[in-house]
């Protein structure tokens, strides 16, 4: 008996298929901080639309996201509760570093600011600019995506 | 039936939150729904921008100031720059104030076009912040345009403009006046006579006109509650007496008036936008004669040695400021964007100061919201349009 190849099947492992579905859904925190929270939302709304990605869903709760994109400068009073907020996110969870602020400080050195949120968060994509434009930020969460897919769904430490 | 147990309730708003717009943080004291008391507490943006500000030459510290109120980048170099121009006495040409002027009624319209897809999505008019946000990018192309940067273009420099306006300005800025006041149009179909929006908006937050005035408010806020002060009438600076514009004004204090008076203010920004248009030739100065400050044309500089001197000198050491002090307001999106430059002489100021209108508006906040519901705290924080940038600096 011929066999029967109009039978939707694809097969893949678990592993891969619970890494698609993750990357494919990237639920974002709102953590706006400074100027690059107005270019995160112009990243959300009609022109760049964000939602073509799977991660147009902010969240006001740190308890739902998966990502935080830490949009603007990180004062020093504020880096104890993005860190909270961080903390209060579950696994797996990825860091964003939008803009140069809070990359390194940007051309705030001095006092107030963290010169970097890496001191206080581990972060997986750092976008350059000040602040950058929508589409590095697309193309800092669409990075983020090819790091996902080359991660491991169980077992391991998030690297 | 056994009594219930009643106690006020303490609730941490902020400073990560979608409503606060920014890092504002409430403490809010709650019975059941009800407001008892607001308070405040600033500084999670506090970036020292004008500590840092006495560390760079003049011209450098424009960038900065662009990121204090973020959304309004070209209300606070304006604001800076006639400060400094003050102290310096240098004359600008016409043609550079008029597109200093069209520069900022862009931004102005800019900013509202965000308070306006932030506020009103906040009580849940998602749509609108769809097509606000379209608009703006068209704002925004202009300022790509004219200095390669959507948000903060630096194109306002003392002594003039960074360059001369490119090629299709007119046309760019033509085609988003003609198309805005129709989408200002459909966002207020949809939002002024909606039962929802009107239901939540009239009579919350009211200010009465002693209240703006006592807190030291300026601005659409002060407007909204009736106290007739603008800037741009009051303080003309920039030729604004020149251009004819009306000042909206509302009459309730309440937050849908103070909508109304930003909605109707676009459409004056729409007006005057149209006159500075009209008044700018496509080529022309752009920039005071003046060599103390601004650097000598690149023609000049490859076969001049004088203009090599003048040019190497304004951009290693750059240019002294005469000793003294200066205060320029000028009418941001906010309000009163005030600047308060000192200079010793030297190359770099000696203290920048910024009064800025969002710190007026965010001690408000009680007042506005004392006794209301809960709910409302959201509406309240959306119609007095405050930047943490700016109240933290």
């Amino acid at each position: 008996m011929a066999p029967d190849f109009d039978i939707p099947i694809l097969t893949t492992t678990v592993d891969k298929m619970a890494q698609w579905a993750r990357r494919s859904s990237i639920w974002p925190v709102t953590l706006g901080l400074a100027c690059c929270a107005i270019e995160m939302m112009s990243m959300a709304a009609s022109r760049y639309d964000i939602s073509r990605f799977g991660a147009e869903v902010f969240r006001a709760s740190p308890r739902q996201a998966d990502l935080m994109i830490v949009a603007g400068r990180l004062s020093r009073k504020m880096a104890p509760a993005v860190r909270r907020i961080y903390d209060q996110m579950p696994e797996p969870k990825w860091v964003i570093s939008m803009g140069a602020c809070a990359s390194c400080g940007g051309v705030f050195d001095n006092y107030a600011i963290v010169q970097g949120c890496d001191q206080v968060l581990p972060v997986d994509v750092f976008v350059p600019g000040c602040p950058p434009r929508p589409e590095a930020l697309l193309y800092g969460i669409i990075s983020l995506q090819r790091k996902i897919d080359q991660q491991k769904a169980f077992g391991y430490a998030r690297s | 039936m056994p009594e219930l147990r009643t106690e006020v309730l303490t609730v941490n708003m902020g400073p990560q939150h979608p409503s606060t717009h920014g890092v504002l943080r409430l403490v809010l004291e709650l019975d059941g729904e009800t407001v008892l008391s607001i308070a405040p507490t600033i500084g999670y943006l506090h970036t020292g921008i004008e500590k840092t500000a006495e560390q760079k030459k003049w011209q450098q510290v424009i960038p900065l100031v662009e990121r204090m109120d973020y959304l309004s980048a070209h209300s606070n170099t304006l604001g800076y720059v006639l400060a400094v121009e003050k102290l310096l006495g240098t004359e600008i040409p016409e043609r550079v104030t008029w597109i200093r002027v069209l520069l900022a009624e862009l931004q102005r319209l800019n900013s509202h076009l965000v308070w306006l897809g932030t506020h009103v999505m906040d009580l849940g008019a998602i749509t609108v912040m769809l097509y606000t946000f379209n608009e703006r990018e068209r704002i925004l192309n202009v300022n790509e345009l004219i200095a390669g940067f959507r948000m903060f273009p630096s194109y306002i420099r003392v002594g003039g403009l960074r360059e001369d306006l490119p090629a299709g300005f007119h046309e760019a800025v033509r085609d988003i006046l003609d198309r805005l006041p129709g989408q200002i149009d459909m966002c207020e179909g949809l939002l002024t006579k909606n039962a929802v929006f009107t239901s939540r908006t009239r009579g919350v937050g009211v200010l009465s006109r002693a209240d703006a005035i006592a807190f030291g408010l300026v601005g659409p806020i002060a407007r909204g509650s009736g106290v007739a002060y603008d800037v741009r009438k009051a303080f003309p600076y920039c030729g604004y007496e020149t251009f004819d514009f009306d000042v909206p004004m509302g009459a309730a204090g309440d937050v849908f008036d103070r909508y109304m008076v930003r909605v109707d203010e676009m459409r004056q920004s729409i007006r005057i936008c149209r006159q500075a248009l009209e008044r700018i030739s496509p080529k022309g100065a752009h920039a005071a004669n003046d060599s103390r400050v601004v650097p000598p044309p690149k023609d000049k500089v490859y076969t001049e040695m004088e203009a090599l001197i003048q040019h190497f000198l304004i951009f290693s050491q750059g240019f002294t400021v005469p000793a003294g002090e200066a205060y320029v307001p000028v009418e941001g999106p906010r309000g009163e964007h005030g600047c308060h430059v000192i200079s010793d002489g030297g190359n770099r100021p000696a203290r920048v100061k910024m009064r800025s209108p969002s710190l007026m508006a965010c001690q408000a906040l009680e007042k506005m919201a004392r006794g209301g519901l809960l709910a409302d705290v959201v509406a309240v924080i959306g119609s007095s349009d405050v930047i943490m940038g700016d109240v933290d600096r």
